[in-house]
């Protein structure tokens, strides 16, 4: 198992009152599986994230990336755990300005001193996977932000990471970018038998996952197999009946008609 | 690793600071001392009494005499010292200067850098300073005008510039060198009185055989002549009235204009350190360990220290170089070393918090779950 989380539970306390960001969440992935986690804001995806990646600790519950407890740790050895076990995707803010592309992507195995011939190749190599073999050298200002993104993903992939996760990684493309981006990650999830979790707003990316996990206020509120259920994501009534649109179909549909 | 460590520093380029080279200047100070600092003498003879400064202190001739006659003693010369001024002949305006008494050929007399030294004993010619002969537009073979006030009225004196010196100010005013006699003959005075040939001056310079045995022909000599206090030349200018002071107020001026650089250079930093937490966020996110992220943190603070004094040194010396004579503002090596050297420290200490700073910087921030 690339991930188990068990009984998950992420409070907040102001003052006298308490909030569960996260309340009771257990997920688990297999290496190879490509999970999507959607639900409206508010219903702790990207705490959710925090937890997994190790830089939030639940307030009770456990996480166990390649078989290893994250609560456990100290924050060092957290920040060794992830640079070496966890790849990470973001919304924004991806790569380092002032680093080419290909050094954006060696800067993981500079990190981890993994840096040497073979891996400035396979640093290449990812990125030509990537469509981006005649942009290795360019700063990420004169990338587009789906080039961008792809190269956060090549980051987050070149040392094999046993989990990868990537936090609204379409949220600035158009659908065109949104959907090469996201088709790439989950193949390269796929090939390199990495566990990958994408938290997204955007339904039209499901159909790249393995697996869905809704959340709603904190919980999971159902897990849909593509097979069965990823159809009725895309009927924004059905999706009425498990909760308020929790997947923003709804808002999307009317500015768009609007 | 490595890598961020040579390329963070590259964003310096879009903040480029020029840190003020605030505490290089000490030209007031220098104005007073210039002249005795560059004397070609290893001792300064004053009258015992005088307290060390110029004006009190009277050597008669004949203790000159004395002074010579002292075992390792090479030569003397007196000096002697008074303010007049210059009239400009175009403007009829007043330009101050010491007035300053020599022995020709003798220790005291300025070498020249254009023109002759002094020659004669009595006569209206002179040696002027680098700054009189730039703000007068004089040269030599060039005559100027004196005045000075005698027996209550003011006198005027007309002076041949036989040569010029380089900068030579003394007591804050650049500087003219005449033969003893003739400072005598047009120094201010209380009565009008006919010129001396061998006139009792302010100080002796003395040159000694062997410069390293400065302290022991100084016992020496004031063990052989009575009534004279013997110092080298750096206790002599330091002795200078308004001196200690005007180096107290400079010292006073550089240390708070060093910590507010400090104040400024660590705001600059801490500005800069702001600007690019979203990016400390993501690189302690993906597991960039504290040290990188202050080293790299380090390395720009330097880079940008180092960037901002190459900028400014040039231009503050470029600046310096087209001050007329009359700003009394001197850069030195020796000074300027020592503010950049202080803008490294106030720089790093300033910078230190900005380390401080990116090291609290929380990795939610890259997912947007930071304050």
């Amino acid at each position: 198992m690339s991930l188990e989380a068990r009984s998950v539970v992420k409070q907040y306390r102001v003052g006298d009152a308490v909030t569960n960001a996260v309340d009771n969440a257990s997920m688990s992935l297999h290496p190879g599986e490509f999970l999507a986690l959607v639900g409206p804001s508010g219903s702790g995806k990207t705490t959710m994230l925090a937890l997994l990646a190790g830089l939030l600790r639940p307030t009770s519950g456990s996480i166990l990336v390649g078989g290893q407890e994250l609560a456990g740790m100290r924050e060092s050895a957290r920040a060794r755990f992830r640079r070496r076990n966890i790849g990470f995707t973001f919304q924004a803010n991806n790569l380092v300005p002032y680093l080419s592309a290909l050094e954006n992507v060696e800067l993981m195995l500079r990190l981890n001193s993994e840096f040497d011939a073979n891996g400035r190749k396979r640093a290449r190599d990812l990125l030509t996977l990537l469509g981006l073999e005649e942009k290795v050298q360019v700063l990420p200002r004169q990338l587009s932000g789906g080039q961008q993104q792809r190269v956060a993903i090549a980051r987050s992939l070149i040392n094999s990471p046993t989990l990868v996760l990537a936090d609204e990684p379409t949220a600035s493309l158009d659908t065109e970018r949104a959907i090469q981006v996201v088709e790439t990650l989950a193949n390269l999830i796929h090939e390199q038998g990495s566990a990958g979790i994408m938290v997204t707003h955007d339904l039209r990316m499901v159909q790249y996952a393995d697996r869905v996990i809704q959340m709603l206020d904190g919980r999971v509120e159902r897990t849909i197999s593509p097979e069965e259920d990823l159809s009725c994501l895309a009927d924004p009534a059905e999706c009425r009946v498990i909760g308020s649109d929790v997947l923003g179909f709804t808002e999307r549909a009317d500015a768009s008609s609007a | 690793m490595d890598q961020i460590l040579v390329v963070q520093p590259g964003r310096c380029s879009d903040h480029r600071v020029g840190p003020l080279h605030s505490g290089s200047w000490e030209g007031p100070a220098r104005g007073i001392s210039e002249y005795i600092e560059g004397l070609d003498a290893d001792l300064l003879v004053y009258q015992d009494t005088a307290r060390l400064v110029t004006s009190s202190s009277r050597v008669e001739c004949e203790t000159r005499g004395a002074i010579r006659n002292v075992e390792g003693v090479q030569d003397v010369g007196g000096l002697a010292f008074a303010s007049v001024s210059i009239v400009r002949s175009e403007t009829a305006e007043l330009l101050d200067v010491s007035l300053i008494g020599v022995e020709p050929g003798k220790p005291g007399e300025p070498p020249v850098v254009a023109g002759q030294g002094l020659r004669r004993k009595q006569a209206r010619e002179a040696i002027i300073d680098g700054n009189v002969a730039q703000l007068l537009g004089l040269k030599s073979g060039d005559q100027f005008t004196v005045s000075t006030v005698q027996g209550g009225s003011e006198e005027l004196y007309t002076l041949r510039v036989l040569g010029v010196s380089e900068s030579q100010r003394f007591n804050l005013s650049p500087s003219v060198f005449v033969p003893i006699s003739t400072w005598d003959e047009i120094r201010p005075k209380a009565l009008l009185t006919a010129p001396q040939m061998d006139p009792a001056c302010n100080v002796v310079a003395v040159r000694l055989d062997d410069p390293a045995q400065v302290e022991s022909a100084r016992r020496l000599l004031e063990g052989r002549v009575e009534d004279v206090e013997a110092v080298d030349r750096t206790t002599a200018y330091e002795s200078q009235p308004g001196y200690s002071s005007i180096r107290g107020s400079l010292a006073i001026q550089r240390t708070f204009a060093l910590l507010i650089s400090g104040l400024v250079i660590g705001g600059f930093f801490q500005i800069q350190t702001l600007q690019k937490v979203p990016q400390i966020g993501m690189l302690k996110a993906i597991g960039t360990p504290n040290y990188v992220v202050a080293l790299a943190t380090l390395i720009e603070i330097l880079f940008t220290i180092v960037a901002g004094v190459a900028i400014a040194t040039p231009l503050m010396i470029g600046i310096s170089s087209s001050f007329p004579p009359s700003v009394p503002i001197v850069f030195e090596l020796r000074t300027a070393a020592m503010a950049v050297g202080s803008i490294f420290v106030m720089g790093f200490l300033g910078g230190l918090l900005s380390i401080r700073y990116s090291l609290r910087v929380e990795p939610l921030i890259a997912l947007g779950l930071g304050a």
